[in-house]
């Protein structure tokens, strides 16, 4: 049996003490525990001590925003008071949220305005992860790389790898910085709502835009400082707009994304679109939004050649490397696809078979 | 680093519960090798199977990824709480009649998050089985005769409150199954008509040789 | 007795193991928890391919909690499943062939502390030439990976001709040639390996494990740590899942084994899942070559088949692996000619093995994806193509194989019939398709895998005299079901509930011999043992009842826990009273009854693979649907009709079947056991690529489709009440089902698993531009074949042995002995009267 190794555990009751703790050093956060647990498990991280945010009441709970958080957020976007999200709330408690499904039974059209994180968050992992994981946890989710996620002795076999005790990337030797992917799913749903997170810390909270968390970096992939906390998400109201999530992966369950599109939209009566943003994940280091694709889109209406064009746009940036599932070839390749599949669902079109033979299911509510 | 042993009081399957254990423990560590409870099974300690599943406050997790030092005051439900007052749970009863079980290595944390299902939602579709043993491989089944003792569980549970449960307690006790008055034919067949079958002869009417 | 009589036999039944398993009561060997006991730790390689130069274990031995450190100077003895390979050391001697490859052993109070003190045992290793694709193997012969094998680093190469293939090209309208991939795949049984190893009151060792093959881990412990048999009791645990993968006697069982011998503490050992991957023994990953000639109306004049096995870096049972390739083709549909060469190389990776079909899936994809070529060429429906070249039943195949019953062709009028075949064939949408294969499989192998007269399997019955009975075998219960078989043909014959009888099993003190859970050999051998031993016992009890109420012997029938007149049915006394009276008559009342398969008409060297006493035989269709743009794939539906004999649970059976199609589309859609070898100008490494169950792709319950199950009855008589196998045939014809299904849907051939949506699209692409619409291997190299062994078919008056080998044939040693009485291919004269044709 795999085993952790020894550590200190704090079991802190509010954020300023979580923070006084996590200002000492040599110390990680634990929320859900399943990406840093088995991180730990394969000795990728051995903090020597965790503070575990499971008794801190005020990062649990979704609330009706507050106005007066001076989000300097994506400003087309934010318009009265939204949602807050506790980054303590876990992704089961998420789904279930009334007010996230809202407009949404599984049936298209979809038009619920945050639907793309339903989904997004609905195909995390498994129902037993989701349980545990939080949507706090799935945001500051470690990336993910095939020469990285291995036990101690396969890392040694390798000689190690830039992100953990050696000097290479493994999947571009010749490359200066860490390839790692970001590989959660809610950040580019999130980042696709123009959300906004809070960060606290000994020294005091500050506000940014999610999509500032990320860097394009496989190992500083977040601008999070080791001493502070994301204590909540911010959703701004979004009147007007629906958003999807469509995500690849080998399996319908289990398997983190090889690739997430997320894209939310702002229609007008006619059709045309007012605004527009795409967001892939798992082609980078970060989620990667597309202004190019969402550019093609705003003054059209959805039509298949609008969506084309769209779709060649936002896929060009991707950049998948060789260290996840499937090729990487193809994984470039069927971007285009993904986000025309996500396009056609946001312009109503029923792509519930598609779903089903993609997804392997149709989303259920429950 | 060595650090002295942890100590909590827990609910473990309804039962007040006082542990030590090394501190690096997680709570599957703790149920099997300190509680001396190891129907909980693991095969990979990474949450990448789903083997180690049990309730905490009633909701499936994985145990292999659950701190035990995170676990004062919980309540864990194992597969040895299922049973209650000597009857074990209908879940239990389907699952040995129609085949869900064959190694038995992946059973434990399936019927834990089966049984989370039902206490949810008593009349589950087979897309919401489907979705909700997602998280658990089974490697000898293909899933199917889980799916359908899932469904038979749902036409035994409904019995139990018009007093016919107690045929189930009759046919724990026989080997011989609850299709036994299916013909080879039909139950050589396939398909949907099979599980309605199955289902209704789980709950369970005059089979068994001491139902006679 | 008709068949509807039986009471136990054919019945849907919770099986005899169902209530421990679902209240977790089973126990598994990593459940077991003993007084005192330690845990062991492996260290295991890191380089893919060195000598080992030095370790030094002593900083590992000073931390605190260590109790052991054990090296490979500790288990000099080398030993191996098959008695030709004897290649396994414990721990690495002076080399190490494979990343996971053992070096050293640490055993400490708790797995943490052993875990920690890995890291303080220094290995100093000189690295060597790595071996990743087998075409490298072929064209380096040193450094040799072994010190043994035919040559280089081939381990095993084999050609076998059974009449003249070029002249049967010749005489054919259509020569067809294809060459095909078959990735390999491993097991990934739940439960990881574990074992407990002790030193028992006496002094002897007991090791409880997770192991399918009790028996030969018994004989492997015995020989590699130098104890006598007799002091050595092997208990296999149920299996978590075996499939294969927990039949080779492995290195961290006789490690913990002397460990236990030496601290007189219990050791245990479990293995992480990375260490399952290294263990292995999965299906070999094979390059193949088909050639086949047929007339215009589909009949095949002749097949050449040429296989490229990689081995990875160990024998285990490479060498049957080998022949399997190259066995089965013959048993389904009538091959006059046949030319089959193998080739096994040694490569740096874990060793390959037995998986589910062992040797056999591999070239049946090849087969039926041909036969689907042949069958589009000649305008012939792909189902009425096979239905007109199925093989004669009570046959003996150009390869000297004997069948028995076949059940193919009923197989594919149900399946063709279910699925609706006529009217969705070729008649789909564009995206959607549908395809068909079949196959077959043994039930049992026909020879032991170390040369011996004996039987494969007993069992012996204990009655009490309060009517339960105990049941013996050495048999071991991975999840098939083989205790219920056990008790449910002990109790059919007796007349008891299942409930009556406690299967004992897997412990080699206790029961006798069974060979393993492996070959699809429980069923048929341990029932038909069982049948004879409760056969035995019937007549003792029959004896004395007849002569206790005045009775004709053969007027009593036994059931409904009573021996009673078949024409006066309220005369007769319980079962327990039976009992009680047989033991007034006779005293202890015990009984044992053993199987050995039929003697083999194959004599040729090499024909000890392949002969069973009978065969299975299953017949697929598969649905999927393609998306042209990104080449995604989804099966939605399998139909699946499998040749049973007979089944004695139908609930097992569905199981068994159900369960074959899962792992078969595991194998056709997403597993494969791949490696990644960096830059060798800045690294060494030879790695899995993902040795981890999230990165390997199990299919979840989301990608599982609806399975149609239609079980075929025509009882063998060389079976158990009729029964053939059902644990590994029904995962066979699946994938070329999948392969023929994507074809049916756009056009493309997909000529090696898994059929990934990487490789539809680049099919797709070829056929976009004009080129062949296929993704698969181009060419299959040239091998310096040996001599063929020339063997003439039956029908040419053949004998079964080669004209042209030197040492003729291998002197069959049961006639000489005597032992058995039965004529070749036909069971055994002592089985004849089993099963119900003569109650």
């Amino acid at each position: 049996m795999m085993r952790l190794p020894y550590f200190r555990y704090h079991a802190p009751r509010t954020v300023a003490e979580a923070a006084d703790l996590l200002s000492k050093g040599d110390a990680m956060i634990v929320a859900g525990g399943t990406d840093l647990l088995p991180n730990m498990k394969r000795r990728q991280q051995v903090p020597g001590t965790l503070v575990g945010l499971r008794n801190i009441a005020e990062l649990r709970g979704i609330s009706n925003g507050d106005p007066s958080t001076k989000l300097r957020v994506a400003p087309s976007l934010s318009r009265g008071d939204g949602l807050m999200i506790g980054a303590g709330v876990t992704l089961t408690e998420l789904v279930r949220d009334v007010r996230l499904r809202q407009g949404y039974g599984g049936q298209a059209p979809v038009t619920g305005p945050y639907a793309g994180l339903w989904q997004a968050a609905r195909q995390v992992a498994t129902p037993q992860l989701r349980n545990m994981g939080t949507i706090g946890g799935n945001l500051c989710l470690d990336t993910r790389c095939n020469y990285y996620d291995q036990n101690y002795e396969w890392r040694k076999a390798i000689d190690f790898c830039m992100k953990k005790d050696g000097e290479t990337c493994w999947v571009a030797t010749s490359s200066p910085k860490c390839l790692a992917v970001s590989s959660t799913d809610t950040a580019p749903a999130l980042v696709s709502l123009g959300a906004g997170v809070t960060l606290a810390s000994a020294t005091g909270t500050r506000h940014l835009p999610l999509a500032d968390l990320y860097q394009n970096d496989g190992i500083h992939y977040l601008t999070r400082r080791p001493d502070e906390i994301l204590t909540a998400v911010h959703l701004p109201r979004l009147d007007g707009w629906r958003s999807t999530y469509w995500k690849l992966r080998r399996r319908g369950a289990f398997d983190f994304p090889v690739l997430g599109v997320a894209c939310a939209l702002k229609l007008d009566r006619s059709g045309t679109v007012e605004a527009a943003r795409i967001v892939l994940g798992a082609v980078a280091s970060r989620p990667l939004e597309s202004s190019n694709g969402a550019a093609a889109l705003v003054g059209h209406a959805l039509t298949d050649e609008a969506i084309a064009h769209a779709a060649d746009a936002a896929a060009q940036p991707a950049r998948p490397m060789d260290n996840t599932d499937y090729t990487l070839h193809w994984r470039k390749r069927v971007t285009r696809d993904f986000v025309t599949y996500a396009l056609r669902e946001l312009r109503g079109d029923d792509t519930r078979e598609l779903r089903r033979r993609v997804a392997r299911q149709e989303l259920l509510t429950m | 680093m060595r650090i002295p042993h942890a100590h909590i009081t827990l609910t473990v399957n309804g039962e007040p519960t006082e542990v030590a254990f090394a501190p690096y423990k997680t709570l599957l560590e703790v149920l099997r090798e300190d509680l001396n409870l190891c129907g909980t099974k693991h095969g990979c300690e990474l949450g990448e199977c789903g083997a180690c599943a049990v309730l905490l406050d009633g909701q499936p997790v994985l145990s292999c990824l659950v701190l035990g030092v995170e676990c004062e005051g919980r309540r864990v439900t194992t597969v040895e709480g299922l049973a209650s007052e000597g009857r074990l749970h209908p879940l239990q009863e389907t699952f040995a009649d129609l085949g869900a079980a064959q190694c038995g290595y992946c059973t434990p944390g399936i019927l834990v998050t089966a049984k989370a299902l039902l206490d949810e939602h008593p009349r589950p579709t087979r897309d919401q089985i489907r979705d909700a043993l997602s998280g658990n491989l089974c490697r000898c089944t293909g899933y199917q005769q889980i799916f359908e003792a899932v469904e038979a569980a749902i036409a035994v549970e409904v019995p139990v409150a018009d007093g016919r449960r107690s045929v189930l307690d009759t046919r724990e006790h026989s080997a011989r199954g609850p299709s036994e008055r299916e013909d080879a034919s039909e139950a050589s067949g396939g398909g949907a008509p099979r599980a309605l079958k199955n289902a209704a002869s789980a709950s369970g009417v005059g089979v068994g040789p001491h139902a006679k | 007795m008709a068949a509807t009589s039986f009471k136990t036999i054919g019945k849907p039944r919770r099986r005899v193991d169902g209530r421990a398993k679902v209240t977790g009561q089973t126990k598994f060997a990593d459940d077991l928890m003993l007084p005192r006991m330690v845990h062991c730790k492996l260290l295991r390689s890191t380089l893919p391919h060195a000598r080992v130069v030095r370790i030094d274990a002593s900083r590992a031995l000073a931390h605190p909690g260590v109790h052991l450190v054990m090296t490979g100077r500790d288990f000099p003895i080398p030993y191996g499943i098959l008695p030709v390979s004897q290649d396994e050391h414990a721990l690495a001697i002076d080399r190490v062939r494979f990343v996971g490859d053992p070096v050293a052993a640490v055993i400490a109070r708790d797995e943490l502390t052993a875990f920690d003190a890995l890291d303080l045992i220094d290995v100093e290793y000189e690295p060597l030439r790595t071996f990743a694709d087998p075409e490298e193997s072929l064209t380096h012969s040193t450094p040799r990976i072994h010190d043994y094998g035919d040559a280089g680093n081939i381990h095993k190469i084999v050609s076998l001709g059974f009449g003249d293939v070029e002249q049967a090209f010749a005489d054919a309208d259509h020569v067809f040639e294809d060459t095909f991939f078959y990735q390999g795949s491993t097991h990934l049984p739940i439960e990881q390996h574990a074992a407990v190893a002790a030193k028992d009151p006496d002094g002897k060792l007991v090791l409880w494990s997770s192991t399918q093959t009790p028996h030969y881990v018994h004989r492997a412990l015995a020989k590699a740590l130098a104890i006598p048999a007799a002091h050595v009791r092997v208990i296999a645990t149920p299996n978590g899942g075996g499939f294969g993968g927990k039949s080779d006697p492995f290195n961290h069982e006789v490690v913990i084994a002397k460990a236990a011998m030496l601290l007189d503490r219990p050791v245990k050992i479990c293995l992480t899942r990375e260490e399952v991957f290294y263990c292995h023994r999965g299906r070999h990953p094979v390059l193949m070559h088909f050639k086949t000639g047929v007339k215009r109306d589909g009949t095949i004049t002749g097949l050449h088949v040429k296989t490229l096995l990689d081995g990875g870096a160990y024998g285990s049972y490479g060498v049957a692996s080998t022949f399997y390739t190259g066995a089965l083709q013959t048993v389904t549909y009538h091959i006059p000619t046949y030319h089959f060469q193998g080739c096994r190389v040694f490569t740096n990776k874990p060793p390959c093995g037995p998986k589910r079909g062992h040797g056999t899936p591999q070239s049946r994809f090849g087969q039926e994806i041909q036969l689907d070529k042949i069958a589009e060429t000649l305008s012939l429906d792909p189902a009425e193509l096979r239905l007109r070249i199925v093989e004669r039943p009570d046959t003996l195949t150009a390869n000297y194989l004997r069948i028995g019953t076949i059940g193919l062709a009923e197989c594919i009028r149900r399946v063709t019939h279910a699925a609706d075949w006529s009217s969705t064939y070729r008649k789909l949408p564009p995206g959607h398709g549908v395809g068909i294969a079949c196959s077959s499989y043994l039930s049992g192998a026909g020879l032991p895998i170390y040369w011996n007269d004996m039987p494969h399997s007993g069992v012996q019955l204990k009655l009490d005299r309060s009517g339960g009975v105990t049941a013996f075998c050495g048999a071991t219960e991975i999840g098939q079901g083989s205790d219920d078989v056990l008790v449910a043909c002990v109790a059919e014959i007796l007349g008891i509930d299942p409930i009556d009888i406690r299967a004992v099993t897997g412990d080699t003190d206790l029961t006798p011999v069974d060979l393993g859970s492996y070959s699809s050999r429980v069923t048929l051998m341990m029932g038909n043992a069982a049948i004879q031993a409760a056969e035995r016992a019937r007549d003792l009890l029959a004896e004395a009842v007849a002569s206790k109420i005045n009775v004709p012997k053969d007027r009593l029938v036994f059931a409904e826990r009573r021996v009673f007149d078949a024409e006066n049915p309220a005369t007769g006394v319980a079962f327990s009273d039976a009992v009680c009276l047989a033991e007034t008559m006779f005293g202890t009342i015990g009984t044992t009854g053993s199987y050995t398969p039929p003697r083999s008409a194959a004599k040729f060297k090499g024909g000890g693979v392949g002969p069973s006493p009978t065969y299975s035989y299953s017949a697929a269709i598969v649905e999927v649907t393609v998306e042209p743009s990104t080449g995604w794939i989804d099966v939605p539906r399998v139909w699946i009709a499998h040749d049973i004999g007979r089944a004695l649970n139908p609930t097992l059976v569905r199981g068994q079947v159900e369960g074959s199609v899962y792992m078969a589309l595991g194998e056709a859609l997403m597993e494969e056991q791949t490696f990644r070898r960096l830059p060798p100008r800045l690294s060494h490494a030879l790695v899995h690529k993902f040795p981890s169950m999230l990165e390997y792709k199990s299919p979840t319950t989301m990608d599982m489709p609806d399975v149609i199950t239609e079980l075929v009855e025509a009882p063998d008589p060389r079976g158990p009440f009729g029964a053939k196998e059902v644990g590994q045939g029904p995962l066979l014809p699946v994938m070329p089902a999948v392969a023929n299904a994507v074809y049916d849907a756009i056009g493309v051939r997909i000529d090696e698993v898994p059929i990934t949506p990487e490789k539809i699209l680049k099919a797709l692409d070829a056929k976009a531009a004009g080129k062949t619409p296929r993704y698969g291997p181009s060419r299959f190299p040239d091998i310096a074949w040996p001599e063929t062994l020339q063997v003439p078919p039956p029908w040419e008056g053949g004998d079964g042995t080669a004209v042209n080998d030197q040492r003729r044939s291998v002197p069959d040693t049961r006639e000489r002995h005597g032992a058995s009485a039965s004529a070749p291919g036909v069971g055994p004269r002592r089985y004849e009267k089993v099963g119900p044709r003569e109650r």
